[in-house]
């Protein structure tokens, strides 16, 4: 279970979040929805320790994730960057194992890379890719590598940063649904971020909804549409009239 | 405007200068403490040696040949003033290597390697490759900038050598088949006046330079702010800031090795 406690991070004068309070149950998937620039990849960052937060707490298993050792701490996680971020001087299954190919995890080349062969597989990718550089790539078979590195290394805590950005509609679909299937499938916990409602749909078990710094609402994602938050009901609804300011 | 805003505009400039140095100093000492330490990366270090050494060669010898043609010709110019025109192998020996190669060379390196580290790190770290490089548990310092770091070290002073070398020969080629210099006696001339400790402190400012020229195009890289026009400035400062360190170094190196 990770469960953040009074979470506060500021940008100089900018003060993006001011006191985060969340548990994202052990095997559970939740989405945290909010508009742009509202602190949700900040909200992750923190939480993998790739930015310090100014207070509060961060507990992963009922560990401290600001102590102990670093490298295990972040053994549980995989994750999904927005753009992909895979590494472009690589192979993609070099990408894929980078894990397997280093550190305390490593494994024989050709072992690591039969491994990535099965998790390319797994996202719908064919063999033949596993020899070509990211660049060759088109965005949807980027972020299915993404994804197949992200659980290369079968991590129990999976976060994605807004999976679904710059794809169309079907490739969208495609990733949310493999996203879905490959959480329930490794019983990982899950944290997505994301503005995308069919995102929000196809992968959450519950949904928190940033705004001002802090989660404005927590819940269950059937209860998303009768929420009774005016927030969440305009975000949810895409409206330009209510309590969010439509410029920020 | 008030009358001290000039001095005040001074002291914003030198603070952030010794604030500069004081941030390179710590990366420079945080590099240093991942040199000894496990996980190696062998194989990027091998990629390395390669960029940097192998495909600088030849920037580097074009660089030097040139260099050295037109010394000859500068030096036997200059000598025919006050009849010292047989002094060319000489001073182009002393020139080259003491002098020119290291410097020329570091700043080749500056201009084709500290730029393309700045910009590959620079562009990693806006699309967040250096993110996932951490969330896969790899220190980004030990992945990127000791491998990177360490090549220099060793290659540049081979570069320089080679540069050297290469300067002598581009002033040898002007002076026999130009100036009318016998073959023979140029060599000789040159070979009988370099001392061992005019190439030794040749590669020792060879491997400083190299050092500098990695260390900033890391420091750079790894700093860079968001956006396409991040990785241009961090290109452009690291390019900046190696030059610049590197001319202010061989002072320092010349000034300690041949100060009378």
């Amino acid at each position: 279970m990770i469960k953040l406690d009074g979470v506060e991070k500021a940008f100089g004068r900018n003060r993006v979040l001011r006191g985060i309070n969340l548990e994202v149950p052990r095997g559970k998937s939740v989405v945290v929805i909010g508009g742009s620039g509202t602190g949700k990849s900040v909200l992750l960052k923190c939480i993998l320790g790739l930015v310090q937060p100014d207070s509060g707490r961060i507990m992963v298993d009922g560990k401290d994730a600001g102590r102990g050792d670093r490298d295990a701490f972040l053994a549980q996680f995989g994750m999904l960057f927005q753009g992909g971020a895979l590494f472009d001087s690589l192979h993609v299954w070099e990408n894929v194992a980078f894990r397997l190919l280093r550190g305390s995890l490593k494994r024989p080349r050709e072992e690591a890379r039969a491994i990535a062969i099965e998790k390319l597989r797994r996202v719908g990718l064919k063999a033949d890719v596993a020899d070509m550089y990211p660049g060759e790539l088109s965005g949807g078979m980027q972020k299915r590598v993404g994804l197949a590195r992200a659980i290369a290394a079968e991590p129990q805590i999976i976060f994605f940063d807004e999976p679904t950005t710059g794809l169309d509609p079907i490739m969208a679909g495609v990733i949310n649904d493999l996203i879905r299937e490959i959480v329930v499938e490794m019983g990982a916990t899950a944290m997505t971020i994301t503005h995308d409602m069919s995102s929000v749909r196809a992968i959450a078990d519950n949904v928190a909804m940033l705004h001002g710094g802090v989660i404005q609402w927590y819940g269950p994602v059937a209860d998303l549409d009768n929420s009774g938050d005016p927030f969440v009901d305009q975000f949810v609804h895409g409206r330009a009239e209510g309590p969010i300011e439509a410029v920020r | 405007m008030s009358v001290l805003s000039p001095v005040a505009a001074i002291g914003r400039s030198t603070m952030g200068a010794l604030a500069a140095i004081g941030r390179i100093a710590i990366f420079a000492g945080r590099t240093a403490s991942h040199v000894f330490r496990p996980p190696f990366y062998p194989r990027e270090f091998a990629t390395a040696l390669a960029g940097i050494g192998y495909f600088s060669l030849p920037v580097v010898g074009m660089t030097a040949l040139f260099t050295g043609g037109a010394l000859a010709l500068q030096i036997f110019a200059g000598g025919a003033r006050f009849n010292a025109e047989a002094v060319v192998p000489q001073i182009v020996a002393i020139g080259m290597v003491r002098e020119l190669g290291p410097v020329l060379v570091g700043l080749m390196i500056a201009a084709r390697v500290t730029s393309s580290i700045a910009a590959e790190i620079a562009t990693m770290k806006v699309t967040e490759q250096i993110d996932a490089l951490v969330t896969l548990s790899t220190h980004p310092i030990k992945y990127l900038v000791v491998p990177r770091v360490l090549a220099a070290l060793i290659t540049v002073p081979i570069l320089v050598g080679i540069g050297d070398v290469i300067g002598v020969f581009g002033g040898y080629l002007v002076g026999t088949l130009r100036l009318g210099f016998n073959p023979a006696a140029y060599i000789q001339n040159t070979v009988d006046f370099l001392e061992f400790w005019d190439i030794a402190s040749s590669l020792i400012k060879g491997a400083a330079f190299g050092g500098i020229a990695a260390l900033m195009g890391c420091f750079y890289g790894m700093a860079s702010e968001r956006g396409a026009q991040g990785v241009g400035r961090a290109t452009k400062a690291s390019v900046v800031a190696a030059a610049v360190l590197i001319l202010a170094a061989n002072f320092l190196l010349t000034q300690a090795f041949f100060s009378v």
